[in-house]
C-alpha cells in the first residue's frame, strides 16, 4: 500500500507536518500517519500534522474529505486503522479534560426537552462527577459562558424554540464552561447569521489571546485567511498544513477541490467491491 | 389460577357494585391491594425507564428484548423439570427469560452492524422469530404432563388477578431499584439521550450507560411480564412517556410526568378490570394508558393538540387585524398627499374602499373592524373608520415593516415585483426589531419612519 501512496503526499510516517515543528512548548495536538476506514473503506489515509499553541487552525476541504471523521478519530470516538496522536504530548484519554469538543450541530434532535442552561451544564459533568446533581456553582459558571458568547438572556428557553445560530452558540458555551485548552470544532459556522459568526469569530480570538488553541473545522474559503493562523487542507489526505499565508495558495487549493484524487477513489471503490464479493 | 381477567370483585346489583367501588377504592381487599399497588408501582417505573430509552430513540429495543424472553421461559422451564427440579420456581424461569432477552437485544445488534441488515427488518427478524420459537416450546410443554399446570401462557398475556405478595415485594424491589438507579444517573443518562457524541467525547462510555438502560428495560420487562404480559408490558415502557411529552419541555418533569401517568393508567386500569367482569387486566391497563395519551395528546399544555390549534388561530387574528391596519393605514396615504401624513392619523376611509384592497369576505371585515374598534385601534363612523392614535402608531410600524421586506425582495433577492406582496406579507409578521434594523440598512443605508411603496416607485429596470 506505501507505494501506491499518492506522489503529492508532502509527509512520511515520521515526520509530523511543519506546523512550526522546532517550537519549545509542547504542541496541543499532534498526529502521525493516521489511517481510519470506515467497513474497510480508508476515509483518511496516513494523515499527518501539528498544531501550534495559540492559534486557531482551519481544517478545510470538500465534502467527504474526512474533517469530521479526523475530529472524531481525535477524540477516540472511532477506531483508527493504524497512526498515533497525541494530545499535549500525551495520550487523549490522559490529557481529556483538556480537549474540549463541538460536534455539528445538526448531530442532536433539538427537540430534546432541555433548556439551553441545561445543554451549558453538560460542558460541567465530568468535573461535578457520578452521583452528584449540578449545583448553583456550576450553573453561575455555564451562564458565565453563555455571556462570552452573548445569549445569556436565552438561558431558561427550550432548546427547540433557538434558531440555527443560537443553536450554534449554544454548543459554543458547553465547550466553553468546560474551560478547557485544545478546542475541536465541527463547522461552528456553518449556516449561523452574521451576528452570530461574528460573536463565535470574536471568542475563537479572545481563546486564542488566553493561550487556547482551536482547530475548526470551516467551509468558507473566502474567510479563512481573515479569521484563522493556520489551515489543514485536506482531502482523505493532507493536501497542506501550514500558516495560511504559506499554504493556502490557489494551488493547494486546486489539489484539494480541484480533480478527484482518482488514485484513492479507484483504490477506496475496489475494496468496496472486494468487500461485496466475500 | 384465576385466569388474566380480574374477578375478585363479584357484583351482583347496583348496591353491592357502589360498595365493591367503595372497597376497591380504599384498597380494603387484601387481593386489589396487592394487584393495584404492585401494578402502579410497575407503571411509576416503567415510564422513568421509558423516558430515557424513548428519548434515546430506542423504543422497540425494549420490545424485541420483551418478545425475546419467551423461549427463554421455556428452555428454563424444560431444563429445570428435566434435570429432576421445580420447573416452576420463579428464579429460574425468570433467568432464563433475561438470557433470552439478551440473546435476543445482541442479535439486532449483530444483524445490524455484521450484515448490514437495516434496524427494522432486523428487528422484525428477532421479535418473531424468538416469540415464534417461544410459542412452539409452549405447545411442546403443554403436552408434557409436568408441563401442562405450569401456566406459563400466564407470562404471554400476564396474570395481574393472581399476583401474590411475593410478587408484590418482586415488583416493589425492582421497581425501587430502577428509580434509583435513574435518579442516581440522571444527568449521565441525560447526556448519552441527548448527545451521545459528546457525551462519548468526555469519557463516558457509551457501553456503559447504554447497557445501563438496557439492563433497565429488562428489568422492567422482566418484571412487568407477570403483571401484563410480555406482549404488553412494552406498552408501559413506550405511551407513558410518549404522552408526557406533550405535557412539557423539562426533562425532569418528562420523566415525573411519565411516571405519573404509568401510575394512573396501571391503577385505574387496575380498577376498571375488577369492576368489569371479563376484562384481562393487562390489556385494560394498557387500554386505560392509551386514553391517557389520547388526552395528553388533545390537551398536553405544551405541545397538545387544543392548545396549538387555539394558538394557531389566535396567531391568525393578529395577521388579520395587522392586515386591516395595513390597510387603512394605506389608504389613508392615498387620500392624503403622498407619505406626508405624520399626525394626521384622523383620514376617513370607507369600508368598501377596503373591502378591493384585500381580498376579504365582508362579514370578515366587518368582524375586523368591530374587533379592532374594541382594542381601541379604529374608529367607526358609519360606513367609514379612521385610525386611533394607536392605531396609526401600529399601522404606520407594520407598513413600514412591509415595504421594508418588499424592498429587499425586490433589490436583494430579484423577486418580481407582482409577487413581491404576497411573500412580503408572510413574512412580515415574524421579522423580529434586529431584523428589521439590519433590513433599514441594507435596504436604505439609513432608518426612516415609514418607507416608500415600492409599487408607487417606477419599476426597476
Amino acid at each position: 500500500m506505501v507505494s501506491d501512496r499518492p506522489a503529492t503526499s508532502p509527509h512520511s510516517a515520521s515526520n509530523p507536518g511543519d506546523l512550526g515543528a522546532n517550537r519549545p512548548m509542547l504542541s496541543p495536538l499532534q498526529v502521525w500517519d493516521l489511517t481510519v476506514a470506515y467497513q474497510r473503506t480508508p476515509v483518511l489515509w496516513d494523515v499527518a500534522f501539528q498544531v501550534e499553541p495559540a492559534s486557531l487552525v482551519a481544517v478545510v476541504g470538500p465534502n467527504g474529505a474526512g474533517k469530521s471523521t479526523l475530529l472524531r478519530a481525535i477524540l477516540n470516538l472511532i477506531p483508527r486503522t493504524s497512526g498515533k496522536i497525541q494530545i499535549f504530548g500525551d495520550e487523549f484519554s490522559a490529557q481529556r479534560r483538556r480537549v474540549g469538543y463541538v460536534p455539528q450541530r445538526e448531530s442532536v434532535d433539538w427537540d430534546f426537552p432541555v433548556s439551553v442552561l441545561d445543554v451549558v451544564t453538560m460542558g460541567l459533568y465530568r468535573e461535578i462527577g457520578w452521583l452528584w446533581p449540578v449545583r448553583k456553582q456550576h450553573r453561575a459558571r455555564a451562564m458565565e459562558a453563555l455571556n462570552q458568547v452573548g445569549i445569556a438572556d436565552l438561558a431558561h428557553r427550550q432548546i427547540s424554540h433557538l434558531s440555527g445560530g443560537q443553536q450554534q452558540r449554544t454548543f459554543l458555551a458547553r465547550a466553553l464552561a468546560q474551560n478547557a485548552d485544545l478546542y475541536l470544532m465541527d463547522e461552528p459556522l456553518a449556516a449561523v447569521d452574521a451576528a452570530t459568526e461574528l460573536a463565535i469569530i470574536q471568542q475563537l480570538r479572545a481563546m486564542k489571546q488566553q493561550g487556547k488553541t482551536c482547530v475548526v473545522i470551516h467551509h468558507d474559503l473566502q474567510t479563512v485567511p481573515e479569521y484563522f493562523d493556520s489551515v489543514l487542507l485536506l482531502n482523505m489526505r493532507v493536501v497542506a498544513s501550514g500558516p495560511v499565508a504559506e499554504v493556502f495558495t490557489p494551488e493547494n487549493l486546486q489539489k484539494t477541490y480541484g480533480g478527484r484524487l482518482t488514485l484513492l477513489d479507484e483504490v477506496s471503490s475496489a475494496m468496496r467491491r472486494q468487500e461485496k464479493l466475500l | 389460577m384465576i385466569g388474566p381477567s380480574v374477578a375478585w370483585v363479584a357484583t351482583e346489583t347496583s348496591e353491592e357494585w357502589l360498595v365493591a367501588l367503595w372497597r376497591l377504592l380504599t384498597l380494603a381487599d387484601y387481593n386489589s391491594r396487592v394487584v393495584i399497588l404492585g401494578t402502579a408501582l410497575l407503571g411509576c417505573a416503567a415510564g422513568v425507564v421509558g423516558s430515557f430509552t424513548l428519548l434515546r430513540k430506542r423504543a422497540l429495543v425494549g420490545d424485541a428484548i420483551s418478545h425475546a424472553m419467551l423461549p427463554g421461559l421455556g428452555i428454563a422451564f424444560l431444563a429445570a423439570t428435566l434435570s429432576g427440579g421445580d420447573g416452576r420456581s420463579l428464579p429460574i424461569l425468570l433467568t432464563g427469560a433475561t438470557i433470552s432477552g439478551l440473546i435476543g437485544a445482541a442479535a439486532i445488534l449483530g444483524l445490524r452492524s455484521t450484515w448490514r441488515l437495516s434496524e427494522d427488518a432486523a428487528f422484525g427478524i428477532v421479535l418473531s422469530v424468538f416469540f415464534g420459537a417461544g410459542v412452539a416450546l409452549l405447545g411442546v410443554i403443554q403436552s408434557l404432563e409436568a408441563g401442562h399446570a405450569a401456566g406459563l401462557e400466564g407470562f404471554i398475556y400476564g396474570k395481574t388477578a393472581s399476583l401474590s405478595w411475593t410478587d408484590l415485594m418482586a415488583i416493589i424491589s425492582a421497581a425501587a431499584v430502577a428509580l434509583l438507579l435513574c435518579a442516581m444517573y440522571f444527568k449521565e443518562l441525560a447526556l448519552l439521550c441527548f448527545d451521545q457524541a459528546y457525551a462519548e467525547s468526555q469519557g463516558y462510555s457509551k457501553w456503559w450507560l447504554d447497557g445501563l438502560l438496557m439492563s433497565l428495560v429488562v428489568g422492567i420487562a422482566i418484571t412487568g411480564m407477570q403483571a401484563v404480559g410480555l406482549i404488553l408490558v412494552i406498552a408501559l415502557l413506550i405511551i407513558p412517556a410518549a404522552a408526557a411529552r406533550f405535557w412539557t419541555h423539562r426533562l425532569s418533569r418528562q420523566v415525573l410526568i411519565s411516571a405519573g401517568i404509568g401510575m394512573a393508567g396501571c391503577f385505574g386500569g387496575g380498577m376498571a378490570s375488577a369492576l368489569l367482569p371479563n376484562l384481562p387486566a393487562g390489556a385494560v391497563i394498557i387500554l386505560a394508558c392509551a386514553i391517557l395519551f389520547l388526552f395528553s395528546l388533545m390537551f398536553g399544555s405544551a405541545q397538545g393538540m387544543v392548545w396549538r390549534a387555539i394558538r394557531r388561530w389566535q396567531w391568525q387574528q393578529i395577521m388579520l387585524r395587522q392586515h386591516l391596519l395595513r390597510a387603512v393605514y394605506e389608504q389613508a396615504e392615498t387620500k392624503t398627499s403622498g407619505p406626508e401624513i405624520a399626525g394626521d392619523f384622523e383620514v376617513r376611509i370607507d369600508v368598501a374602499d377596503l373591502m378591493i384592497s384585500r381580498s376579504w369576505s365582508k362579514p370578515l371585515l366587518e368582524r375586523l373592524v368591530d374587533d379592532a374598534q374594541r382594542e381601541g385601534l379604529v374608529t367607526r363612523i358609519g360606513f367609514q373608520v379612521a385610525l386611533s392614535r394607536s392605531g396609526w402608531v401600529q399601522a404606520k410600524r407594520l407598513t413600514h415593516q412591509h415595504r421594508l421586506w418588499e424592498m429587499y425582495l425586490i433589490t436583494h433577492a430579484d423577486v418580481a415585483l407582482q409577487q413581491v406582496d404576497r411573500l412580503a406579507d408572510d413574512i412580515e409578521h415574524v421579522l423580529e426589531p434586529s431584523i428589521i434594523h439590519e433590513l433599514e440598512q441594507l435596504v436604505q443605508g439609513r432608518t426612516v419612519e415609514v418607507a416608500k411603496s415600492p409599487h408607487q416607485l417606477p419599476e426597476p429596470s
